[in-house]
Formats: C-alpha cells, sequence, structure tokens
C-alpha cells in the first residue's frame, strides 16, 4: 500500500517538476507546479503528517500558486516564451552549478545518516501513533513554544514586505488641477 | 505504519484488515453519497427556480413532471446533446480541464460531512450496518475542516482557469474578479472557522459535532452568533452566490467565467455551483448547529435515522435562505464587495477569534471573570477607533488625489 501510493506520488511531483522546468508557456509550467504541491500533499499524508498535507494544500496550491497565476494573468504574459534569446547570461551556469550542488549536499546528507534513514520508524514520537490530533498538537507546540520568537520575527518580516510593497508602488499624485 | 487509517480517516469500520464486508460497506457509502449528491442538486434547482419564481409572482417550471419536478433532468439531456464548442484561441487542454476542476471539489465535500448518526449520549455518530461499526459519513479524516478549506482553494482554479483558457476577454474578466473574491474572503472563512475548532477542540468534523450536544453547546450559541454570520457571508461571497455573483455579472460581463463554455461542460460548472449551495449548508449546519443532532427526540424514530432527518431539516432552513438572498438582494459593486472583506469581516473575525480565546483562557487560568471582560471591552474599542480613524483617513487621502471612490 504504502509503496503504491508513494510511487504514485513520486511520479506527480517529478512529472510536475519537470514540467515546471520544460514547458515553455508560463500557465501551463504554473499548472506543473500545482502538480508537484499535490504530489508532496499526497507524500505528507502517506506519513501520517495529515495537517501539513492540508497545510500544504491551502497555503502553497491555494494561494500561492493562485498569486502567481494571476500575475501571469495580469501582466499579460500567458504567452509561449522564446527559449533562444537569454536576457540574463550568468543564470544558465549559475543553474548548473547550484544545481548539482543541491544534488551533492542531498547525497551527502543521505550517506551520512544513512543508519538513521534505514531505521523503519526512527524519531517517530508514540502519541502521533494513537491520537489523530496529536499531529496539530506538536506543532503547535514547537512553533507557538520552542520556536515563538523566530515564528514572530517571520510575521514581522511578512509585514515590513507588505508595507514596503505599497509604499514602492504608490505613486505621490500631482495635485487635481495639475492632472487635469 | 502501514495503517490503512492514515489514508481512509478515523472510520471505526477502516481500522484493521480491510476485508470483504467493510469493503462492500464504503463503496456502498460512496455510491449512495454520489448519487444522493446529483439527485439533491437536481432538486436544488428545481427548488430555486421555484422559489424565486414564487417570489417573483410567476408559476416557475411546472410542465416537466409533477410540479416541474423534473425539469432539471429535462434541462440535463438537453445540455448532453447541445454542440461541444471550443473557442479558436482556447487553450485546449486547460480548457477541458477547467469544468472538472470546479466539479470535484465541490463533490468530494460531501465526504466529509456528519450526514446521520446517533451522537447522542457520547456515542459519537457510530452506528451498526450489518454487525459492522461505522460513521453515516464517508471519510473522518483527523483535519476534516481543513480539507473543506483545502477543497475551496483548489475549487479556484475551476474558476480560474476557465476563465483564463477562454482566451476571450469577458470570461478572463470574470475569472480575475472570482479569484481575486474567493481568496479575499478565504481568510475570513479560515478565521471564523477557527473560533469553532478553539471551542471544540478538534479539527475532526464528526469531533465538532459531537462537542454540540445541547442548544447552549452549538456553536452558533456558544461562540456568540459573530462566527456564524462571518462564516455565512464569507461562504456565499466564496460560492459566487448573489448579492456577491459580479463573476458572472450578466449587465457587464455577459455570463462571466463561463461565457465560452457549452454542451456538458457548461453543466459541470452548473452543477457545481448548486452543489457547492448544498454542501456549504450542509457544513454551516456541521459547524454551527449541531449536524445531525437534534434538539429533541422524534418519537418512534431511532437514533442513527433521526439524525439524517435533523440534518435534513436544518440544511433545508439555510437552502432556503440562499434562495431567499438571491431573490432579494441586488448585486455588491466590487468596491463594496472589497471594503466588505478586508476592512470589516476580517478584523472583526480576528477580533473576535482573540477574545474567544481570552475568554477560553480566563477559564482555565480562573482569573477575575470581571476584569478580563473590562480590559478585553477597553482594547475592543481601541481597535475599532484606531481601524475606524485609519479607513477614514485613507479615504480622505483617497478623496484629496482625486479618486474616483
Amino acid at each position: 500500500m504504502e509503496l503504491v501510493v508513494f510511487v504514485l506520488a513520486a511520479a506527480m511531483i517529478l512529472v510536475g517538476g519537470l514540467g515546471v522546468v520544460l514547458r515553455s508557456h508560463p500557465v501551463h509550467a504554473a499548472l506543473s507546479l500545482i502538480l508537484t504541491l499535490f504530489g508532496v500533499a499526497v507524500m505528507f499524508v502517506s506519513q501520517q503528517a495529515h495537517f501539513l498535507a492540508a497545510v500544504q494544500v491551502i497555503v502553497y496550491a491555494g494561494a500561492i500558486v493562485v498569486l502567481f497565476l494571476f500575475v501571469i494573468m495580469l501582466l499579460g504574459v500567458d504567452r509561449t516564451e522564446d527559449l533562444k534569446t537569454e536576457p540574463f547570461k550568468v543564470q544558465r551556469p549559475l543553474a548548473v552549478i547550484v544545481g548539482l550542488g543541491v544534488v551533492g549536499l542531498v547525497t551527502a546528507a543521505v550517506v551520512t545518516s544513512r543508519d538513521v534513514v534505514a531505521t523503519r520508524g526512527a524519531g517517530i514520537i508514540e502519541p502521533a501513533m494513537t491520537d489523530p490530533d496529536s499531529n496539530i498538537r506538536q506543532l503547535s507546540r514547537s512553533v507557538f513554544g520552542d520556536y515563538v520568537v523566530a515564528f514572530e520575527v517571520t510575521s514581522v518580516l511578512l509585514v515590513v514586505a507588505v508595507v514596503g510593497t505599497v509604499l514602492l508602488t504608490r505613486k505621490v499624485k500631482p495635485t487635481s488641477k495639475e492632472s487635469q | 505504519m502501514n495503517n490503512p487509517t492514515s489514508i481512509l480517516g478515523l472510520d471505526p469500520i477502516a481500522i484493521g484488515d480491510l476485508i470483504w464486508a467493510p469493503l462492500v460497506i464504503i463503496l456502498l457509502k460512496v455510491v449512495v453519497i454520489f448519487v444522493l449528491g446529483l439527485v439533491a442538486t437536481m432538486l436544488m434547482v428545481w427548488f430555486e427556480r421555484k422559489a424565486i419564481a414564487g417570489m417573483g409572482n410567476r408559476i416557475g417550471p411546472n410542465k416537466a413532471g409533477p410540479w416541474g419536478l423534473l425539469q432539471t433532468l429535462a434541462d440535463g439531456i438537453k445540455l448532453f446533446f447541445k454542440e461541444d464548442l471550443m473557442p479558436d484561441r482556447a487553450d485546449r487542454f486547460v480548457f477541458k480541464l477547467a469544468p472538472y476542476l470546479a466539479f470535484v471539489p465541490a463533490f468530494l465535500v460531501w465526504s466529509v460531512i456528519p450526514l446521520g448518526g446517533d451522537f447522542s449520549n457520547g456515542k459519537g455518530g457510530i452506528v451498526t450496518w450489518f454487525g459492522h461499526a461505522t460513521r453515516v459519513q464517508l471519510a473522518d479524516p483527523p483535519v476534516g475542516v481543513l480539507l473543506l478549506l483545502a477543497l475551496s482553494s483548489v475549487a479556484v482554479y475551476g474558476i480560474m482557469l476557465a476563465g483564463w483558457s477562454s482566451g476571450s476577454k469577458y470570461p478572463l474578466l470574470g475569472s480575475v474578479r472570482a479569484s481575486a473574491q474567493m481568496v479575499s474572503y478565504e481568510a475570513a472563512l479560515g478565521l471564523s472557522i477557527a473560533t469553532v475548532i478553539l471551542l471544540a477542540g478538534t479539527l475532526s468534523t464528526s469531533g465538532i459535532v459531537g462537542h454540540q450536544s445541547s442548544f447552549a453547546d452549538w456553536h452558533v450559541v456558544s461562540t456568540g452568533v459573530i462566527p456564524f454570520i462571518i462564516f455565512m457571508l464569507a461562504a456565499t461571497a466564496e460560492m459566487n452566490r448573489p448579492p456577491f455573483d459580479l463573476v458572472e455579472a450578466e449587465q457587464e460581463l455577459v455570463g462571466g467565467f463561463n461565457t465560452e463554455y457549452s454542451s456538458i461542460r457548461f453543466g459541470l460548472f452548473f452543477l457545481a455551483e448548486f452543489m457547492n449551495t448544498i454542501t456549504m449548508s450542509g457544513v454551516i449546519v456541521t459547524l454551527f448547529f449541531g449536524g445531525p443532532q437534534g434538539l429533541f427526540n422524534i418519537p418512534g424514530i431511532p437514533g442513527a435515522i433521526e439524525g439524517s432527518i435533523w440534518l435534513i431539516a436544518k440544511v433545508l432552513v439555510f437552502l432556503y435562505i440562499y434562495v431567499w438572498m438571491r431573490a432579494t438582494l441586488p448585486r455588491f459593486r466590487y468596491d463594496q464587495l472589497m471594503d466588505l472583506g478586508w476592512k470589516i469581516l476580517i478584523p472583526t473575525s480576528l477580533g473576535w477569534f482573540m477574545l474567544m480565546a481570552v475568554l477560553r483562557l480566563s477559564r482555565d487560568e480562573n482569573w477575575n471573570r470581571g476584569l478580563v471582560a473590562i480590559v478585553a471591552a477597553v482594547i475592543i474599542l481601541g481597535c475599532v477607533a484606531l481601524m475606524s480613524t485609519a479607513v477614514k483617513v485613507s479615504k480622505a487621502n483617497r478623496e484629496r488625489e482625486g479618486a474616483m471612490f
């Protein structure tokens, strides 16, 4: 059962991920991203992280990609891009380096922590298996307890970003007489 | 780890080995809920047309079947045989995908609404069918209510992509309006649900119903009505129903996001819209009105069936309210809609949530009741004053800069 779910979800994630990179149409790429996010949500469910799965769908698929699509549609860039022209010369070699680096890091992490990965169910907190709401309890204890400062600082950061955006996009209009 | 509970939810029937009998019961539930959903939607369309006709002093559908009951079926068959058009400039794949993205989430909401069962005396809504304990509900995942929010956020895609993929101006405008509206009201929707979760202490829908065992425990009473009103308004906006139906404002946008759709693809949007009305009424009843829990025992009817009767009665009340609102209220203007959502509903629901949290904490910690009430009232008044000043200042600024509204 778990294997079947894993294979299907992994296929969703990979197809979506490839779609994001390879589809030349921005809207199709964004839709592929949704497929990937759903695949990750399925993975979360199969690992009993129901809350994370729901939040993944609500926040990422439901809000963030909607905003992506919004921007794509409103700016009118919803046409096929010509990939031949390169506006920013350095980004392709840089992308190759970063990509290889990430692959290397993930491989290194898996190799060094092989013994933990190999043990089935290592690091699982016992009450999480019996109490259906314990997922949420554990998460909220760590977010609003152990890491409350980091959490609050993040929210301040977001507010700063919003206020800054409003301030930057706001044009001070000349008085109505001059604008006539 | 390899426990099917993780996927099928907390239904006691899904715990343990899945042998034939439970599997058949689950399949039976799926089929029954599917058929029930379609039939209920069919009747809902008839009910809405008939009720609006009555309010408008007309007769309404009266030709197909007794009292015109089969009118929706006739319309459905007609839609099936209509030509399926696709605009030249449409994005073919997305155009075909969009109706399903609208329709499937509408249907899936049914799976987490408790449709009956005996919740009295702490039985938790578990009934016994053919010797197997189960719930009258397709799935009871631990994240129940969040699943509803997730589905409503997926439903945005159906409308948004339908408008965009049509490759035409009015549908695009309609869908941009729709998605802005749905994303804005989702916040108020979530915050008013949070108040309910705060009191119930669980996310699972059957747990929330089980928590409302008497009238004083119904969340509409125990959360103090305000979250219910906010939820009702936000849900109406979320479904794009009147008076918040700017998405398909005929005078401005031809038909909104579904202008270019015809045949059964249009039928799916239509079906999704009406099914959303029913499921949203079901969600309101589940969250605020005790779901299948009744006010008194109906004599002579076993507990499990009684629950379903109560649920249907309560849902019918809300369906009527939605039809009533559609027939009587004029459509909002777009800036009024956004003002209502961002400047009234979201601050109110956030403030109310914090108030409920403080009251809860003061009860748990045995704080002085009177002192807590006074401090809370002062803070609320301060916040209201601050908010209204901010709104006034920004309005004055806009007027000074010569904006239109």
